[in-house]
């Protein structure tokens, strides 16, 4: 068999599977129509059920158009919900910036500074990032209302910057070991010591691992819910907990619960349109190696 | 000057370490403490600041297992079962499909892998207080066979209290010692594989061993003196159709980041040697994609294990049929004041997950160190 045939050959095989492909493409469209259907089917009914007037939410009418638009839902939700989104910005802010600090400092030892036993003491780190927090949750309590932050705001910015370390620590330490040694030695026969490198060398490299470390805790603190019904009280709720009480309730207008949802989903969707590729990398080091 | 910036490196660290020793495994142990006494029992003593706990050994697990008034936690117990198969086949199943779909060189990809994963950016509780509106048993998802004219559905969504595949509680044991002999039949083959005879005539003996206490009807082990059905609540469907759709996007990312990882080499390969597109996928892709499900499942599975907000902001926290240990827990502990109890409850549920996760961290690990 000459080369010319065997190419041939090659080409045909590739251009039949191209048409057998090509025959099936609608039905792959049709499928992906299908699944976003699926997807933005609630978007569609959250948006619709906000803009109504109140005597115009039926439940046989869920799906139509509103005749009129009641913006007026939004103004409502903001007034019910301002207090709860300044204590969810204020926590998922703090707490953020907390254990984004930490995490570094503790990625830049686990990975640069490795010291004897640190093959056991970084897995049982990790450990704390699977536990179910009910295992904790009542000696927590307890040490809270002990220390007097119990219902206070800083106790749970308190809890959600120990309980993040093991996450920012693990992405810092994956990220600061790609980081080569060399660099280091090369500052480290400069003279620079354990700060001077950190300072001059290392953080100035990781802004890409703060920004998934920072849009990853930012998302989940703002997402959290059962430290957050546990440990506050009414006036230090954040969203979560306002949410969940309101829509819970009996005889509920579902435009305000709808127009509350959107309020407290357009943030960590914000940070997902916007900084959707390290959206992805933070998701994807949260399956501990990705 | 070196050793001087070692000890300065181990004083950076050693904050974050007595913290999480303290709140991690101090709490746990404190937990498992609380777990073993009669915290709560004493309506008077509950709330105290100091309370005076007795010793009371394993009854609060024995009640949870064997007792009368416990039925809750062990439908509780087997709606986790039911709802993590559910999840994980629906989101592992979607999210697969998804991907696959995607690999084949569509317009707009980016545009549909954003919409495809845009839940995972939300809070259970917004997907929860949504999905509910979607299922209200006379509007939602309900009457949407009416835009197109057809009769509206009549599901009752999360509020039905028809069970199916109910079985006895009875038998659990035996269910249990059957998987574990599955495990070791499987380790014991794999030994006989590898010539390691001693080995796998101890795990041979093993499975035959537990065989034969599950068939026999588990003697030595009654856990209650009365049959006591449980099964899979329909209600949960709506509570799975909701956590499929926040959750499958992120299978779908993996996924996708595996097969893209496939060099293309491989399938032009498979497609000369005349494999069909499916064959391709069959025979080439799939296989490859089996340590991702496998991490896949691993981390969904503790996800599950732990669903709480979603199931709070769905049925509501109080709704029995559709419970959860992690809910069970809650209300126990913070609703009921009996601590004791909500602790023997935590306790289970945190060595489900880590049965779960601990071999996971190990492998994961040890491979790294490896590399």
């Amino acid at each position: 068999m000459s080369v010319a045939t065997r190419d041939a050959g090659l080409d045909l095989g590739r251009r039949r599977s191209g048409g057998r492909r090509g025959r099936f493409r609608w039905v792959i469209y049709a499928l992906l129509l299908l699944a976003t259907a699926f997807y933005l089917l609630p978007v569609y009914l959250v948006v619709v059920t906000a803009l109504k007037e109140p005597a115009e939410i039926t439940l046989a009418d869920t799906w139509r158009l509103p005749e009129t638009w009641n913006w007026g839902s939004f103004v409502t939700a903001w007034e019910a919900f301002a207090p709860t989104l300044r204590n969810s910005l204020v926590l998922a802010v703090s707490a953020t910036a907390g254990s984004a600090l930490l995490g570094s400092l503790n990625g830049y030892v686990l990975s640069k500074w490795r010291f004897p036993g640190a093959n056991v003491v970084f897995p049982l780190m990790l450990f704390g990032m699977f536990i179910p927090y009910q295992a904790i949750l009542i000696p927590l309590f307890q040490f809270l209302r002990d220390v007097g932050l119990y219902g206070d705001l800083s106790g749970l910015i308190l809890t959600h910057v120990v309980y993040g370390l093991p996450i920012t620590t693990l992405i810092f330490r994956n990220f600061y070991a790609e980081i080569p040694d060399e660099m280091l030695d090369a500052a480290k026969i400069d003279g620079a010591g354990f700060f001077g490198i950190y300072a001059r060398i290392l953080f100035p490299l990781s802004v890409s691992g703060f920004v998934v470390v920072v849009i990853w805790q930012f998302t989940q603190i703002w997402n959290e819910f059962l430290f957050a019904v546990t440990l506050t009280r009414q006036e230090t709720q954040p969203i979560t907990v306002a949410l969940a009480n309101l829509a819970g309730g009996e005889a509920v207008n579902w435009n305000l619960p709808m127009a509350g949802s959107i309020l407290a989903a357009l943030p960590t969707l914000l940070i997902y349109v916007v900084l959707g590729r390290y959206f992805i990398r933070g998701l994807l080091a949260g399956s501990v190696k990705g | 000057m070196r050793t001087n910036d070692r000890l300065v490196a181990f004083l950076m660290l050693l904050p974050s370490l007595v913290l999480l020793s303290i709140f991690v495994y101090g709490f746990i142990g404190r937990t498992a403490w609380v777990s073993l006494t009669n915290w709560g029992a004493d309506a008077s003593q509950a709330l105290a600041l100091n309370p005076e706990l007795a010793f009371v050994g394993f009854e609060n697990y024995r009640k949870l297992f064997t007792g009368l008034i416990d039925v809750r936690f062990r439908q509780d117990l087997v709606n986790t079962f039911f709802f993590t198969v559910f999840f994980l086949l629906g989101t592992l199943g979607l999210g697969l499909g998804l991907a696959i779909l995607l690999d084949q060189k569509v317009r707009f990809e980016a545009v549909f892998r954003t919409i495809f994963l845009f839940p995972f950016a939300l809070a259970f509780i917004v997907t929860g207080t949504v999905w509910r509106w979607m299922l209200q048993p006379a509007g939602g998802v309900n009457v949407l066979p009416e835009l197109v004219g057809l009769p509206a559905l009549e599901l009752r969504w999360l509020t039905t209290r028809e069970q199916i595949w109910q079985f006895d509680w009875n038998t659990v044991p035996a269910y249990l010692a059957g998987t574990a002999a599955a495990f070791f039949a499987y380790a014991a083959w794999r030994a006989w594989r590898d010539r390691r005879r001693v080995r796998a005539g101890v795990h041979g003996a093993v499975t035959v061993g537990l065989l034969g206490w599950a068939l026999s009807g588990t003697p030595g082990v009654t856990l209650l003196p009365y049959p006591e059905p449980h099964g899979f609540n329909v209600a949960f469907v709506g509570i799975v159709v909701a956590a499929v759709w926040q959750l499958s996007g992120y299978t779908m990312a993996l996924y996708l980041a595996g097969l893209r990882g496939v060099p293309e080499d491989l399938r032009e390969a498979a497609r000369v040697d005349g494999a069909s597109e499916f064959g391709v996928y069959r025979h080439v892709v799939l296989p490859l994609l089996g340590p991702i499900t496998l991490s896949a499942m691993i981390i969904l599975g503790h996800i599950s294990l732990k669903i709480f907000d979603l199931i709070w902001a769905m049925a509501g926290a109080d709704n029995a049929t559709t419970d959860v240990p992690a809910l069970l827990m809650y209300l126990r502990s913070f609703r009921a004041n009996r601590f004791a109890e909500g602790a023997a409850i935590a306790m289970v549920l945190l060595i489900m997950v880590a049965l779960v996760i601990v071999p996971y961290l190990r492998s994961s690990l040890k491979g790294e160190v490896r590399r």
